[in-house]
């Protein structure tokens, strides 16, 4: 239904997107033990460590190969073999995830070629697993980064079942993209759990990354899927991938070991979910729990009381495809027309978005479209801001980075329970705003003059 | 590049420098940081230090140009305030493409500055290097250059990308390009006996406005600050001031002193963390403005108000004296003096278990043991376990420490107060040092410390994770003490500051 057109600037001002090679790296942070590596200058790292740390509240795993000029005209071996064996003498860890970066790309580095020669020449790292991605910075975006990462993943990790046909009946693979929250995979966990199913995340950033206590001082992640847990991804009978941008990482695990899957292109809402629970009664053959009965009961009577607070309300939003994609059609769902929506990359979901156009693009251009199309909702990242703070609109955060609020890891979108407190959330902050600025006055109604700008009121 | 690299040089013979002094040259010539370390290195590039140094001037657009990951993964970060414009906190990047990385992106860039003359017609647009660029040739001197004919207005190189080397050297080299660009290229609209300059201030928290009164009041004018809420007007004719004081030594040296080489503007190097500290760098200033013909009067105005801010702000701490009484601080810091800090800690009737220094000098380390005694324990570097234990050994109650190791208290479920500068609290002054012991006083006694450590209902005692760490360390000490134990070091995940 929309037209995909790209931002003709040449300057991008208030950048929506966020690079490739930190998408990767915290698809490696949902594995039990990781330390992902980037190739690159330190800067590199440190950027996304602290986009990270101040996202979760977390400490964050991530080094890097810190490359100096020199060794950047020169090519890096040195530095990824060195980097290697310092982690694995110093942190222990069980895998470490390798993406290149714009710098080490523009140099044109063989990584694959280095971490083949580490392996001859230092033989005592045989049972540490690499993986190594290539994710330079000046192409695609976050989400590629960490759909190309987790393809990677069950490329290298995922051990080809012996017989296919002695598939576990249980056993499902779930692959969820970069805009599942360590919160939504839980709340999926247990809805798969109460079908009989056992499930396996890759990557299961609700292992690592859920704000709980850790262990120990461990350096590397803790909690997350396992290596061998990955490997033994071949005998599920299913995956269930989440995003469009895990169409590739499903594809991977068919190839490899013959599992079917299925694609939730989204996950928020009720006619999602209906597909989701019915899909999960059909292959545990059990029928749906009463608990979600009653709970898709509860998400229609709130988006019967959240209608008369969302429809007609016009729409400004800023997301990486699939998280667009999601959020954007549930609320037109409400009622709400998109009036403006911005993505960061390519996909196939977004001409199917329910609005005229979506532009790849930055929040510049996100906010002179809401400007121009007297937007009154927000809903992207954090970064959206000063531009709330200029046009004076209710904002929602949602996607990545969340650094000005609090629970980013725990926030819900996903199941009629999620969705239904997405629906109370968003109508109370309208409610608020509502009362706050647009209460009427005596002349609220009073004909304007010809020329006067008549007065905006909700 | 040999005009950077020739820049990187210069920086690194830095005569002002105390620790450069003592070297050979041979040793200067390497450069004054370690060789950074693949797989074990934490830290920002040299491109995050030239952003750092001067995002906070607040009416210039900073153009960034790179691939995304320079400019999107980090913009609007920062903690630094405003008193006009805002427009230092927009993201600009040229985000260059693959195309660009094969043709070259000085197209791009040059249509990127006038888009942004266009639109926002700033003062001035600095353009920041970054490594892709600088590898495959990109000129943002000549780009500049043209810009700046075409357009008439100041448009200003910044080169340091990122891989040329760390944080620390990026400062310096914005503070090159400071020099070499904007500093005196433009006349106040007039001068006064009391201009100062500030130079190496961030203005995070807002917290210069904590002096700007007391300033104001004395009748000090701060002509530029370089570069908290600066301006780029004020940059431009800084060179007119009569003193200059340095408040973060290690990030801008070059400008001071190079300052006070063309200008004559004598510097000192002051801080405006502490009681004590606050009091002697106003002093100072008042002295070197005297010093350059201002009227001596100055002098009996600025102790009269010395002496004012002391006695309220000591008022206000005393009451603390009470409840501090037998609770144990570890303070670690990175870049603030620790010694400032510590005197105002005292005072309060906190008592010091340690105190970090790894980036103090010696004269910083000689006040320590002036304040805390012959046998301060003076932490050179420290695991995050060593940390954990000095912590859980009562030997201290809470930890003042940047963002890098604050994970290690609160998964202790400790005490612990951000004094880095994530900071959301302005600890600067005579109001600054109140309100950080105020914090302190908060973050001791709240109730949560003790709901928080309550086990859970299931847990096995002695089978915790923190006893299994205590163990640990214990263990590794006497291994240590073996002598069959090296150290190197073990890396924990840190939030880079």
């Amino acid at each position: 239904m929309a037209i995909v057109t790209t931002s003709k600037k040449a300057c991008t001002v208030n950048p929506l997107k966020m690079s490739q090679p930190i998408g990767g790296a915290l698809a490696f942070m949902g594995l039990r033990g990781a330390m992902p590596l980037l190739h690159g200058s330190q800067g590199c790292t440190s950027f996304g460590l602290v986009l990270f740390v101040r996202h979760f509240k977390e400490a964050i795993p991530l080094q890097t190969t810190a490359m100096s000029e020199v060794a950047t005209v020169l090519g890096g071996f040195d530095n990824v073999e060195q980097a290697i064996l310092n982690i694995h003498k110093r942190t222990k860890p069980e895998i470490i995830g390798i993406c290149s970066t714009g710098v080490t790309e523009t140099k044109g580095d063989d990584v694959e070629g280095y971490i083949r020669q580490v392996r001859q020449k230092h033989p005592e790292l045989d049972s540490l697993p690499m993986v190594y991605v290539s994710t330079p910075d000046f192409k695609d975006a976050f989400q590629d980064g960490w759909s190309k990462a987790v393809a990677k993943m069950v490329e290298v990790l995922v051990a080809k079942p012996e017989n296919p046909a002695k598939k576990s009946v249980r056993k499902i693979n779930v692959l969820p993209g970069c805009h599942m929250t360590p919160g939504d995979l839980d709340e999926l966990r247990t809805i798969i759990e109460d079908f009989g199913l056992v499930p396996t995340f890759l990557p299961d950033l609700a292992g690592s990354l859920d704000g709980h206590i850790p262990d120990d001082f461990t350096p590397t992640t803790i909690g997350g899927v396992s290596v061998e847990d990955v490997a033994a991804m071949g005998d599920a009978f299913w995956t269930i991938a989440i995003g469009a941008q895990m169409r590739a990482a499903a594809d991977a695990m068919q190839k490899k070991a013959g599992t079917p899957f299925r694609l939730f292109e989204r996950l928020c809402g009720l006619g999602p979910n209906d597909e989701f629970i019915a899909f999960l009664s059909k292959i545990s053959g059990r029928p749906v729990p009463m608990k979600y009965r009653r709970q898709r009961g509860q998400l229609v009577d709130a988006m019967l009381d959240g209608h008369f607070h969302l429809g007609g309300r016009r729409l400004a939003i800023g997301a990486e495809p699939d998280l667009l994609f999601d959020l954007g059609s549930f609320l037109a769902e409400m009622g709400v027309t998109i009036e403006a929506a911005v993505t960061t990359t390519h996909s196939p979901v977004l001409e199917r978005l329910p609005a005229a156009e979506v532009v790849i693009g930055d929040l510049e251009d996100l906010e002179t479209r809401a400007t121009e199309s007297a937007c009154d909702l927000l809903v992207t990242h954090s970064h959206g801001r000063q531009m709330a703070e200029r046009l004076g609109m209710p904002f929602y955060r949602a996607g990545m980075p969340m650094f000005d609020r609090l629970g980013a890891g725990h926030q819900l979108s996903v199941s009629y329970r999620g969705s239904r407190d997405l629906i109370f959330t968003l109508a109370n902050m309208l409610i608020a705003d509502h009362e706050a600025h647009h209460q009427p006055t005596p002349d609220t109604w009073r004909p304007v003059e010809a020329g006067d700008v008549p007065a905006v009121t909700h | 590049m040999s005009s950077l690299s020739a820049t990187i040089q210069d920086v690194f013979n830095e005569p002002g420098c105390g620790k450069n002094a003592t070297k050979s040259a041979n040793e200067r010539k390497k450069g004054c940081t370690k060789q950074l370390q693949p797989g074990g290195a934490a830290g920002g590039c040299a491109f995050d230090g030239a952003k750092i140094a001067l995002q906070p001037l607040t009416d210039v657009a900073h153009l960034v140009h790179g691939p995304i990951a320079c400019e999107g993964n980090s913009w609007d970060n920062r903690g630094a305030k405003s008193s006009g414009s805002n427009i230092w906190r927009t993201g600009f990047t040229t985000d260059i493409n693959e195309t660009d990385v094969v043709f070259g992106g000085e197209k791009r860039l040059f249509k990127s500055i006038r888009e942004i003359i266009e639109k926002y017609d700033p003062p001035a647009v600095f353009v920041y290097q970054t490594c892709v660029p600088a590898m495959i040739g990109d000129d943002i001197n000549a780009v500049c250059k043209a810009a700046r004919e075409k357009f008439g207005k100041p448009v200003i190189p910044i080169n340091s990308p990122g891989f040329v080397g760390p944080k620390n050297l990026g400062n310096k080299l914005a503070g090159e390009a400071l020099l070499e660009h904007v500093i005196g290229t433009e006349e106040p609209e007039y001068t006064t006996p009391y201009d100062i300059n500030i130079i190496g201030e961030y203005n995070l928290s807002g917290e210069l406005w904590q002096i700007k009164p007391l300033l104001d009041e004395i009748g000090i004018r701060v002509l530029s600050c370089i570069s908290g809420d600066g301006r780029y007007r004020d940059v431009a004719s800084s060179h007119r001031a009569k003193a200059a004081m340095m408040v973060c030594s290690k990030a801008m040296i070059n400008v001071a002193r190079k300052m006070e080489e063309r200008y004559q503007i004598p510097f000192f190097e002051g801080s405006f963390y502490g009681i004590e500290d606050t009091s002697d760098a106003l002093r100072e200033i008042a002295r070197l403005l005297i010093e350059k013909g201002a009227p001596k009067s100055l002098m009996r105005k600025t102790n009269a108000v010395i002496a004012r801010e002391e006695a309220k702000a000591w008022a206000a701490i005393k009451p603390f004296r009470q409840r501090f009484k037998g609770k144990k601080v570890l303070l670690i810091t990175g870049g603030v003096k620790s010694w400032s800090v510590l005197a105002a800690l005292q005072e309060a009737g906190l008592e010091l278990v340690g105190t970090s220094v790894k980036k103090s000098t010696k004269e910083d380390k000689e006040k320590i043991k002036e304040l805390m005694g012959q046998d301060a324990h003076m932490i050179e570097d420290m695991t995050p376990r060593e940390m954990y234990k000095m912590l859980k050994d009562a030997k201290a109650d809470i930890m003042l420490s940047g963002g890098r190791s604050q994970f290690i208290a609160l998964k202790a479920s400790m005490p612990w107060l951000d004094i880095n500068q994530e900071r959301h609290h302005a600890y600067m002054g005579y109001v600054g040092m109140v309100s950080l012991i105020r914090e302190i006083d908060k973050a001791l006694y709240n109730p949560v410390w003790e709901q928080v450590r309550r086990p859970a209902p299931w847990a096995v005692e002695g089978d915790s994770w923190q006893d299994r760490a205590m163990t640990e360390v214990d263990a590794e000490a006497a291994e240590l003490a073996a002598g069959s134990l090296s150290i190197d070091g073990a890396v924990y995940p840190v939030a880079a500051e």
